[in-house]
């Protein structure tokens, strides 16, 4: 699709979504969002960016291979689960640090929680993008 | 509302198995989609529905106030959704590289790994 | 295999065996005082205590003479071998085979849960088919294992049903315990299935009629292998589970008789197939199985003589089986043959494999003062002791032993002394490590034959204790035991035996005719095994038609008949239908999802058709929506987005569809519709019946104080389920590596 308006929307658009993904992702443990739904709206972004400047545009604004990125994701959800065993709790029991914590404000909380959501995040975003790409260049 | 979506996933899953039936591999395709929204379906109806009170428990609260919809059935269909949709987008791909190699859609012709007896 | 010129032989790969099974047999026969003084060992790990697994080791005489023999004729055979294969490419290989098969027969016959048992039966099987295997790059080699493995793996399955028949009957699968409780298996209404089943396993392994045709096969293994399995061990695993288990299945005339005519016919039989050999390591294979059948036989019967005589014979069949089937080893390597017809006379150029020979020939024919003698006369009176067909079991003794001394010189007298022809040129002495086997067994047999009272008090008692229980008295064990019918037995069978040597050629010739013309039980085999394959051919063309039409419809038909007969049988009526609680949404979103579908179900167009999923997809995420799952939708629209994607960027490339008119398809709609109003019928009567929230209730209030979470969905999905959803993302990355191989092939490649 070779459109001036779509190309340049594109790129917004993907800034935006990516923002908006990373939003949803880290709110995702206190209302609806999460890893799944952060990656799939990030992956959508990237999507359209393929659809109007092509596959070798949006894998150079990528950065890093797709594949890359869900293995890394796969990589970041396993080390999270298995932080655990510092604590000498049971694999992917969630451990949690509350910075600045005091007896009424529980300060900013940190988890290991949240890096699983995050290799959740990187796993859906990568594997979905390394489909379509594929599949755009392909056919 | 619970029967009604339960006549709804019977009118699902008949659609999709008349055309898993069919001979085409893309209407083959089709049928997997709507069985897996039908599947999805299945499990969300049968943990009970409860309209306006999503899963989540209000600040300054422990756990929710009054009836919340039942959040277990939820996790489920959400994993489920993104696993459909890695089968689906395989399956896809496997038909159009099944294509590209045989040059037909049609599954009764498919038979490289099984060919036809030459007596039969 | 050359062994004249000098090859570096003490490898570790040689060596290392020896000193395992020499270390072995030392700590066996540590125990030889407790066990003689009529002691039993016993020692207990659980394993699967639910299962009542256990692996527990219980020593007695029975299993000490086994563990004895395994380990001193391996250790033998070890350093036999270490020389016998020095230099093969595989003899690291091959020492590594022969010692698991050892460790595996120990742990067999020192196994006092019958499950560990069968565990270490099936490790010989799988030892033993590696072993016979050994050359595998010939096919005689590759046939004989396999169908070495077959049989013995059938009859392996066979003793497993039998087992587990016991355990049940007997409470337990402690062989020690089920032996303390008389009549427990005899007495019981399954006692027929379990000695068909343990004597199928029985008589596969120690190769009785009409299982016996692996054993001459499996000559094709190296000649320490045959000397080692053939003899003393592997196929007496058979000999050891019928004694084994005597004490609880013995007793009864089912028991008696088809040991009695099983053991009798083999006896008799392979005897005879012995002297048509040729091939004087074929002969000795049938030899072998004339042994088995005559242990067979004597386990058949309760009485202290008969067990006196099996234990006995069990101990000099093995000293002298191993020690000639070394000889004609050594036979083979130093001449390069083991053809009767082309050693004469070999004697002065190898005294002492000729005088090993000898002896142990001497014995295995059951001359005085050799242990075989006592042997022969404790089988001639076990005979008479026969209640009740004593004559007919003297009878086949009387021709096996006979058939026993023709053969004893066919093998070690006519290759090393007689004078019919010409003794092969150039033939060296075999070096020690290879003389060292023959010679102490041999020698073994003529020092347990002048002092068997050292043999009777050490093994051969606590054997025949643990067999029929220790009340039983035994039958002494000596040299001459007085002017009586075992005596006139035993020169009846020299003086038979000489005159079936003197004729032997000719009685060779008419055997051989004789079995020319007879059905051959191999060629039955190799039938058989064709015609599994054929059958198992016309049954995978059956399943399998490669049609993924007949799939679907095999799939979904099953689907629908189990479902639907179960509803059927088991349901209490259709559930009331009422209409109550639906909203105008509800219908608006129900009417929605029916047009996408029925908009999928008619088209012949791929944009129509990707239009209706999608009209459905949004569908579901307002139900989703409707019924406060919010996680869920979103998920939903974003799939749905890209589901379009992807089929728009692939299915626009494929071709258009087809029509398939409906009126084609009548099966194919009673399929969908049937298995549609059985989906809504279950899911009516799931969704009226009450539901089970403990799991919900536990996620709605551990939610927040256990896991700080307040999207409860979330919390699941990452904290409680962590786990799971790993899982899950593990397999969204493999379906995309999947996939991206898919693609990144040529499809050049696979054109038909």
């Amino acid at each position: 699709m070779n459109s001036v308006i779509l190309r340049a929307g594109a790129r917004l658009q993907v800034v935006l979504l990516l923002v908006f993904s990373a939003y949803m992702l880290l709110r995702g443990h206190n209302a609806p969002g999460g890893g799944f739904i952060g990656g799939l709206i990030a992956a959508t972004g990237f999507v359209v960016y393929a659809i109007a400047c092509g596959t070798a545009d949006a894998r150079k604004a990528l950065r890093f291979d797709p594949g890359s990125i869900a293995g890394a994701g796969l990589g970041i959800a396993l080390i999270a689960g298995l932080m655990a065993v510092f604590w000498g709790d049971a694999l992917f029991t969630g451990q949690w640090l509350f910075i600045g914590a005091t007896e009424t404000e529980k300060g900013l909380p940190l988890s290991t929680v949240l890096v699983f959501d995050i290799g959740v995040y990187l796993v859906v975003l990568g594997a979905i993008l390394s489909i379509t790409f594929a599949l755009e260049e392909a056919v | 509302m619970e029967q009604l979506l339960s006549i709804l996933i019977g009118i699902l899953v008949a659609s999709a198995v008349y055309l898993m039936l069919a001979r085409n591999l893309l209407r083959f395709l089709f049928g997997l989609i709507l069985l897996s929204n039908a599947a999805n379906l299945t499990i969300f109806v049968a943990g009970r529905l409860t309209p306006g009170a999503p899963p989540l428990v209000p600040d300054g609260l422990d756990a929710p106030a009054g009836v919340v919809a039942n959040a277990l059935p939820q996790a489920l269909v959400l994993t489920a959704i993104v696993i459909g949709f890695g089968l689906f987008a395989f399956a896809l791909i496997l038909a159009f590289r099944a294509y590209q190699s045989l040059g037909t859609l049609n599954t009764d012709e498919m038979r490289v790994a099984e060919p036809k007896e030459p007596h039969s | 295999m050359d062994t004249s010129t000098p090859t570096r032989w003490m490898t570790l790969a040689g060596l290392l065996p020896v000193v395992i099974a020499g270390s072995l047999f030392i700590w066996f026969a540590g125990m030889l005082p407790v066990i003689a003084a009529g002691d039993t060992l016993r020692f207990v790990w659980e394993w699967v205590p639910s299962l009542g697994v256990n692996v527990s080791f219980y020593i007695d005489g029975l299993s000490l003479t086994f563990a004895l023999l395994i380990t001193g004729i391996g250790a033998l055979v070890m350093l036999y071998s270490a020389r016998y294969l020095a230099g093969h490419v595989h003899q690291a290989r091959f020492s590594l085979y022969l010692t698991s098969f050892m460790l595996a027969m120990i742990g067999l016959v020192i196994s006092d849960n019958l499950l560990a048992l069968f565990v270490f039966w099936e490790l010989t099987t799988i030892t033993s088919y590696l072993l016979i295997g050994f050359s595998h790059d010939t096919v005689k080699a590759r046939r004989s294992a396999l169908q070495a493995l077959m049989m013995t793996g059938v009859g392996g399955l066979a003793l497993l049903a039998g087992i587990i028949l016991i355990g049940t009957t007997a409470g337990t699968f402690e062989m020690s315990e089920i032996n303390a409780m008389p009549g427990v298996l005899t007495g019981s209404v399954m006692y027929l299935p379990i000695v068909l089943l343990v004597l199928a396993g029985a008589f596969t392994k120690s190769a009785q009629m009409p299982f016996h045709f692996w054993l001459p096969n499996a000559m094709a293994a190296p000649t320490p292998v045959s000397a080692y399995l053939h003899s003393a061990t592997m196929v007496k695993a058979g000999v050891y589970l019928m004694a084994r288990t005597h004490p609880s299945l013995a007793g009864t005339d089912f028991w008696l008789w088809t040991l009695t005519i099983a053991g009798a016919i083999t006896m008799v039989f392979a005897s005879v197939m012995a002297l048509r050999q040729t091939d004087l390591k074929l002969a000795l294979a049938y030899t072998t199985l004339m042994a088995l059948g005559a242990l067979t036989l004597l386990l058949g019967n309760e009485s202290g003589y008969t067990i006196t005589a099996a234990a006995t014979f069990l101990i000099v069949h093995s000293l002298y089986k191993a020690a000639l089937f070394l000889v004609v080893g050594i036979l083979d390597a130093q001449t390069g043959t083991r053809e009767a017809g082309k050693l004469f006379g070999m004697a002065r150029a190898m005294p002492v494999t000729a005088a090993a020979a000898a002896v142990a020939a001497l014995s295995m024919a059951g001359f005085p003062p050799f242990l075989g003698f006592i042997g022969k006369e404790l089988k001639y009176a076990g005979a008479i002791a026969v209640a009740s067909e004593p004559y007919l079991v003297a009878g086949a003794f009387l021709i096996a032993s006979a058939l026993m001394v023709a053969i004893a010189g066919i093998v070690s007298f006519r290759p090393f002394w007689s004078k019919s022809g010409a003794p092969i040129a150039d033939v060296k002495e075999a070096p020690w490590p290879m003389l060292v086997g023959p010679v102490v067994l041999a020698l073994l047999g003529a020092f347990f034959g002048i002092f068997p009272d050292t043999l009777a008090t050490m093994l051969v008692n606590p054997t025949v204790a643990s067999i029929v229980g220790s009340a039983e008295p035994a039958k002494e064990l000596k040299l001459w035991a007085g002017v009586n019918l075992p005596l006139f037995l035993s020169i009846a069978t020299f003086v038979l035996g000489f005159a079936i040597y003197a004729y032997k050629l000719k009685l060779r010739a008419i055997l051989i005719d004789l079995t020319e013309r007879s059905p051959k039980f191999d060629n039955g085999w190799d039938k058989l095994m064709a015609g599994i394959a054929a059958g198992s051919k016309a049954l995978t063309r059956v399943i399998q038609t490669g049609v993924l039409y007949h799939y679907m419809v095999a799939t979904f038909g099953t689907a629908l008949a189990v479902l639907a007969v179960t509803l059927f049988f088991r349901s209490t009526g259709i559930p009331a239908l009422g209409v109550p609680q639906v909203q105008l949404w509800d219908w608006l979103v129900f009417l929605l999802v029916l047009l996408g579908s029925i908009l999928v179900l008619v088209t012949n167009s791929r944009i129509t058709a990707i239009a209706g999923l999608g009209v459905v997809g949004i569908g579901m995420a307002m139900i989703f929506i409707l019924y406060s799952a919010p996680d869920v939708a979103i998920t939903q629209l974003l799939v749905e987005t890209l589901v379009v994607v992807l089929f728009a960027a692939a299915a626009l490339k494929l071709p258009s569809l087809t029509p398939e008119p409906l009126r084609k398809r009548w099966l194919d709609v009673i399929i969908s519709v049937g298995l549609g109003i059985v989906t809504t019928v279950i899911l009516l009567k799931v969704t009226t019946g009450p539901i089970d929230r403990e799991l919900t209730t536990f996620f709605e209030t551990a939610s927040y104080p256990q896991a700080f979470g307040q999207n409860i969905v979330n919390v699941i999905l990452v904290d409680f389920r962590a786990l799971d959803t790993f899982g899950e993302i593990a397999v969204v990355l493999i379906a995309a590596i999947s996939i991206f191989a898919l693609l990144k092939s040529k499809p050049e490649e696979d054109k038909p």
